[in-house]
């Protein structure tokens, strides 16, 4: 969703369509396969295909900032800088650009700089400065993509996004799913629907 | 693919092409061939299974595996007729075996009578193509009856007091009912609106030799792994398979329809994988390629006869296309809802399917569902309300804390036919086949704008009722993207004002017949597939007589 928030594309596109498709205008980003998820329980640090090693710390960093690490595991236990490495050599060819113009010296100092709790109104900076604004939100896209996928598609390492959120690695369920579903008595038609039939 | 599946040389003339395997190609190509006739389908997309699909996001929702593809099929929108348009994603749509209903949501509800008579009830309203159907409903609930027991919906009869009468029951009880679609319930019974247990077209049970519904969670924009998700692939292309007449033929591009000298069809062009071109000859043509391909065949076939588009003297093709209006309102709770498990919908009500537009003061009606579609990063981009922080602990926090306490009201409503929205052929831009790409022009009626805040409000005042914690949503924007793509070839009886008559012939061309959502008159109340499945077997049975009376071939 490049230059688009949420709001903008809704209004953008309007209706009749579920907001699952909302979320399809993402960039082409990367599937990455496996490569993230070996990578991270790699005992030897592997070797980056896109970043250099000094790239690779700073993005690292960065993605640190936007899912960070509390008492709950962030964007470096993900792997997610492996996961976006991956990516931009194979699907997400075209952000290749957004990475490498995104990170300029002078631009980084801004950037992080921008990223920094202290700072008020951080957005205000990148919006002043257009390459800063789609590099955070390419990148951005791209830790969200690496934190939340399906462990199984490389990014989300040992699927500690999906813990975070409170999704169940299963991919098979029963109800009650939930707190408001788990004393549900069944459906009873009304008195009213009686009648009106 | 079953062994049975016949291999027909293009030069063999077969008795039908169907293009498109979708809601409506799948059943026309399962009835047709279990009628005895030889047949056809070309698909432009691959031929995957239940093996080839996956949980993964990107893949599915990035990469358009299941849908067609910006890149190879680009699109460009305007608002007017008088404009240029640009180049943007204007639609979305299945594009592999099943089309669309691999990927559907899958609520199946039936339109109700009025839908069918609306306009003579109402009268006309200013600047629409507002019609009658040429059938009515009573002529079609067989064929609703037929959907549902032999494509597979879940549901309970007579559970809601607005629903059109019916000749027999849902063939499966409803599916389990999420939390999202207890607190809509409780809150709509509080509000006096009368909700109901959503019908589906989901197993919820194990039923025609697939699985019941086994909840994994990625059901709207995925393809269902078990079989579930009574999709055209998971039950009429098995079917039409096992006739051992139909060929199902994917990666088959069709950009022409060929016509002979008297202006009958002798077949259809197209691409195969490899992009060399061929021609099936058929003895008739059914196009069922969707409410924006379908037209945009027809205007790629234009020929000397018909200069303005194949079957178009009526000069209505692409035109009247409705997209059906509504959108999402969320909310937040107190407690997990957990309602990424499972399919989408629940519970839904009917109670505003038809207003009273001397009342509120526009014309239209809805139907409200309690859902939660989105996948774990759908979520992140677009579940959170719009001040959510954006990056760091607060923005994190936010995540774990709602995933699995959101819920979402999804409101669906009628669209006016208004003959400048359309699907047209762009004057530049093309595919990567080289053919001119699909340009959508649309414009809302000020009323399905109406419509669409007057149902937002209901669903704030009922998540208001639920004690929702916290619920927000958008006032209702103009469209510029297309999801359900109805009404460009719309039927009826008068050759000046539509392009297909109640059998789904066209009005020009003798044994050329179109069925998809490009034939509705109307547009419901959001939920077109049911009925494009009750007509795709209406149209079969049509087609049926009249090929048996001798009345397609020359």
């Amino acid at each position: 969703m490049n230059q688009l928030n949420r709001r903008n594309f809704l209004l953008r596109a309007g209706t009749g369509f579920s907001a699952a498709w909302v979320s399809a205008n993402w960039p082409a980003l990367l599937s990455a396969a496996t490569h993230a998820y070996n990578a991270a329980k790699a005992a030897t640090p592997p070797k980056f295909e896109f970043f250099t090693p000094e790239e690779a710390v700073e993005i690292e960093s960065i993605t640190a900032r936007i899912i960070p690490t509390d008492d709950t595991p962030g964007a470096r236990e993900a792997g997610i800088v492996y996961f976006i490495d991956r990516g931009l050599v194979t699907f997400g060819t075209e952000d290749q650009k957004t990475y490498r113009e995104g990170l300029p010296e002078e631009q980084q100092d801004e950037v992080l700089h921008s990223f920094d709790e202290s700072t008020p109104a951080p957005r205000r900076a990148f919006r002043a400065r257009r390459g800063a604004q789609n590099f955070f939100d390419t990148l951005r896209q791209h830790t969200i993509a690496g934190f939340l996928i399906d462990p199984d598609f490389g990014g989300n390492h040992d699927g500690v996004g999906w813990k975070v959120i409170g999704r169940e690695r299963e991919h098979m369920f029963q109800a009650p799913f939930g707190y408001y579903d788990k004393d549900y008595a069944g459906w009873q038609p009304t008195a009213k629907e009686a009648d009106k039939k | 693919m079953t062994v049975d599946q016949p291999r027909y040389k293009t030069s063999d003339e077969v008795d039908f092409v169907i293009i498109g395997s979708g809601a409506a190609g799948g059943i026309l190509a399962k009835e047709l061939s279990t009628n005895g006739f030889r047949v056809v389908v070309l698909e432009q997309g691959p031929y995957l299974t239940e093996a080839d699909f996956t949980h993964n996001e990107i893949e599915i929702l990035a990469l358009d595996k299941l849908t067609n593809h910006p890149k190879l099929q680009p699109n460009t929108f305007r608002k007017t007729p008088n404009e240029k348009a640009k180049p943007q994603r204007a639609l979305v749509y299945g594009r592999c075996v099943g089309g669309t209903s691999v990927h559907f949501t899958a609520n199946f509800w039936r339109f109700h009578e009025i839908d069918f008579i609306e306009r003579s009830k109402i009268g006309p309203i200013p600047g629409t193509t507002f019609a009658d159907w040429p059938i009515t409903y009573d002529e079609l609930e067989p064929y609703y009856t037929k959907v549902e027991w032999e494509i597979g919906v879940s549901g309970l009869a007579g559970a809601s007091p607005f629903d059109p009468p019916r000749s027999k029951p849902y063939p499966m009880p409803p599916l389990p009912v999420k939390s999202s679609g207890v607190i809509f319930e409780r809150a709509a019974r509080k509000l006096g609106w009368h909700p109901f247990p959503a019908p589906m077209a989901i197993n919820s049970q194990a039923r025609a030799g697939r699985s019941a519904c086994i909840n994994c969670g990625f059901c709207l924009s995925f393809g269902c792994e078990v079989g579930a998700k009574s999709s055209s692939l998971a039950t009429a292309i098995r079917m039409a398979e096992k006739t051992g007449r139909c060929e199902i033929r994917p990666n088959s591009y069709v950009h022409r329809i060929e016509t002979d000298a008297n202006g009958r069809a002798i077949g259809a062009v197209y691409f195969d994988e490899k992009r060399n071109t061929h021609l099936q000859k058929a003895k008739a043509v059914v196009v069922c390629a969707n409410g924006a391909e379908t037209p945009r065949l027809l205007l790629l076939s234009a020929n000397k006869q018909f200069p303005d588009g194949l079957a178009n003297s009526s000069g209505y093709i692409g035109k009247n296309l409705m997209l059906n209006s509504g959108g999402p309102v969320f909310a937040q709770f107190e407690h997990p809802l957990n309602d990424y498990k499972g399919f989408a919908v629940s519970r839904v009500f009917h109670d505003f399917y038809e207003l009273d537009h001397n009342k509120v003061g526009f014309y239209g009606g809805g139907g409200l569902d309690a859902r939660f579609d989105l996948t774990p990063i759908g979520f992140a981009f677009g579940g959170l309300p719009p001040d959510t922080p954006r990056w760091g602990k607060d923005f994190k926090a936010a995540l774990a804390q709602n995933f699995n306490r959101t819920m979402e009201i999804f409101c669906h409503g009628t669209s006016l036919p208004v003959e400048n929205n359309s699907f047209s052929l762009d004057p530049e831009l093309k595919d990567a086949w080289g053919l001119p790409a699909l340009r959508l022009t649309y414009k809302d009626h000020p009323d399905d704008l109406k419509l669409s805040n007057w149902m937002y409000a209901r669903a704030h005042e009922l998540l208001e009722a639920a004690g929702a914690k916290r619920h927000w949503g958008f006032p209702a924007g103009e469209s510029q993207f297309a999801v359900h793509l109805l009404g460009t070839c719309r039927m009826g009886n008068d050759p000046k004002t539509s392009v297909i008559n109640s059998d789904h012939r066209t009005h020009d061309v003798k044994n050329l017949f179109l069925c998809d959502g490009s034939s509705l008159v109307t547009s419901g109340r959001g939920q077109p597939t049911m009925t494009i499945e009750a007509l795709a077997f209406r149209a079969a049975d049509r087609i049926t007589a009249l090929a048996k009376r001798g009345e397609i071939s020359a």
